[in-house]
């Protein structure tokens, strides 16, 4: 299904695109060149062994990981950048990327709820104090989110008292309430009990079926498999494989690839 | 004997000797106290009781004003002012606060005379009174003396909290004076307030330095007119401990009040 859909999809315009992305952390290059495009509609998986990369390829996509190298451009618009002394490029208008970042919904491995706010404080406060929307507006748009990750009544809580299970759901209501243009997920479940990891993942389905687009970095291959359009399989900073789930999962060319895949796949 | 006996005997003397003190005290209070001097010096008491207030309140706000960006730049830099920031920390902290009060007063205090005895003109306008008044000396040296040790602990309150909740207020779009207002400093602030509750308790218990540069606060108050007036010691001691007493407890109350606003799960 999801491969039809990608297929209808290749007029669609371009979401995300990264070109040549190269990431050095001191004398460590972590990425060596990594591109990736995502169009409207379109989930984007990335796999690969620890350490391969692929979380530090998506904190750079909304620059909380300076890259190297390389450039990203989103929904059409490139982000400027400037070379800094520490060798790295960082963008040089704040106001582009604070207004890129809005358009980009970040979910973490390890949640980062805000603490000291309730539920429903964690998903307003940015599209009303970032969008600028009224209190009204996005309590309004806040508790229909809650419904629909299924804590419109843990709202009044705060997140110390929720499962990790739960944490992450508001996570994503968090992401989902500035209406983002894409959804960037790292390692949405790789933080939870094993028995937690089941409805969040269901959450993260139903935003697939909408179409919302996605960049997704995930071990869970299964998961993977079932929601992508198009997967990535990334190895020692280098795409080692990619293309539509069935040619990665089921008939990879790379021999390190069907080995990953296999191995993880049990 | 047994230990038994032993532990016995040991008991009954315990509690002869306390109710014996308990006695003499109930005794002094009722029987052998005096108390006429109250009425006369109660207007003089109260106007103490509101100075020493307004010394503790006004230090510890003005100094927790202070404190923040003290704490901050030590965690953001840049490295001249965070040096400058340490080493205003260490010369607070490395001097007994009674020297410092004394330093401020006959130091800044002997320069505006000085200064007049140049230019009369500086003694005509209405900020003279103030510079003449050992009041604000004394607010300004407990005000230095607050941010000094709260800079100390501010900095390693934003130290405490977690990077994650940080990266999530930028991933958002936040800009960073936002994300300081919104995210950084209240979820400090809230992770040292048992602290702050102790330090704000131990500044009101600095108050009665004052008095050695000529402020009648209440210790003032009570040893520089009472005592000396009336020869009566005890009582007016005794008085002054309890009012200490009840001021700490309000404090206590109203930062318990504070800190059960927001449930922190142990």
């Amino acid at each position: 299904m999801a491969e039809t859909a990608a297929k209808l999809n290749t007029d669609r315009p371009v979401a995300v695109r990264v070109a040549g992305l190269h990431k050095k952390f001191g004398s460590l290059e972590v990425l060596k060149g990594v591109s990736l495009r995502a169009r409207e509609g379109e989930v984007v998986s990335m796999i690969g062994a620890s350490g391969s990369g692929k979380s530090t390829f998506l904190r750079c996509i909304n620059f909380l990981e300076m890259p190297t190298e390389g450039e990203i451009e989103v929904t059409g618009e490139t982000v400027s950048l400037t070379r800094h002394k520490d060798g790295d490029l960082h963008p040089s208008d704040r106001r582009q990327l604070e207004r890129i970042r809005t358009r980009l919904g970040m979910v973490f491995q390890s949640f980062n709820l805000w603490q000291h706010m309730t539920v429903l404080q964690n998903v307003i406060e940015a599209p009303v104090h970032v969008l600028g929307l009224s209190k009204a507006e996005a309590v309004d748009r806040a508790e229909r989110l809650l419904h629909k990750v299924g804590l419109f009544d843990k709202r009044d809580q705060y997140p110390a008292f929720l499962s990790g299970g739960q944490q992450q759901r508001a996570a994503i209501a968090r992401a989902l309430c500035m209406e983002p243009k894409v959804m960037l997920f790292d390692e949405p479940t790789s933080a939870l009990d094993p028995e937690l990891v089941g409805e969040v993942l269901r959450v993260i389905r139903d935003l697939a079926e909408e179409g919302r687009t996605m960049i997704l970095v995930t071990h869970e291959m299964k998961f993977a498999r079932d929601v992508s359009s198009h997967v990535i399989y990334l190895y020692k900073g280098v795409i080692e494989e990619e293309g539509p789930p069935s040619q990665v999962f089921g008939a990879p060319r790379s021999e390190r690839c069907r080995q990953f895949v296999s191995t993880i796949h049990g | 004997m047994s230990l038994k006996t032993l532990r016995l005997i040991a008991k009954t003397f315990v509690v002869f000797v306390l109710s014996a003190i308990l006695i003499g005290l109930l005794y002094w209070l009722f029987a052998a106290s005096r108390w006429d001097w109250l009425v006369k010096y109660f207007p003089l008491l109260l106007r103490g009781l509101w100075l020493t207030v307004l010394l503790w309140v006004f230090s510890c706000v003005l100094g927790f004003i202070l404190a923040v960006p003290i704490g901050l730049v030590q965690v953001t830099g840049p490295t001249w002012l965070a040096g400058i920031a340490r080493g205003f920390c260490t010369v607070i902290r490395g001097t007994p606060l009674l020297l410092q009060v004394w330093l401020i007063y006959y130091g800044f205090g002997s320069l505006f005379p000085q200064i007049a005895q140049y230019y009369p003109a500086f003694r005509q306008d209405f900020m003279w009174l103030i510079r003449l008044d050992a009041f604000w000396y004394a607010l300004f040296a407990f005000t230095l003396s607050f941010a000094g040790y709260e800079g100390e602990i501010m900095r390693g309150a934003f130290l405490g909290v977690p990077r994650g909740e940080l990266e999530a207020a930028r991933a958002f779009g936040m800009s960073p004076w936002k994300a300081l207002i919104r995210v950084w400093l209240p979820r400090a602030v809230r992770l040292v307030l048992p602290t702050l509750a102790g330090e704000v308790v131990l500044q009101l218990k600095s108050t009665p330095l004052a008095m050695t540069v000529t402020v009648m606060d209440l210790t003032g108050v009570v040893r520089n007119r009472i005592t000396q007036d009336t020869y009566i010691v005890y009582e007016p001691l005794m008085l002054l401990a309890v009012i200490y007493m009840c001021l700490t407890f309000v404090a206590v109350w109203a930062f318990g009040a504070v800190e059960r606003m927001v449930p922190q799960k142990r």
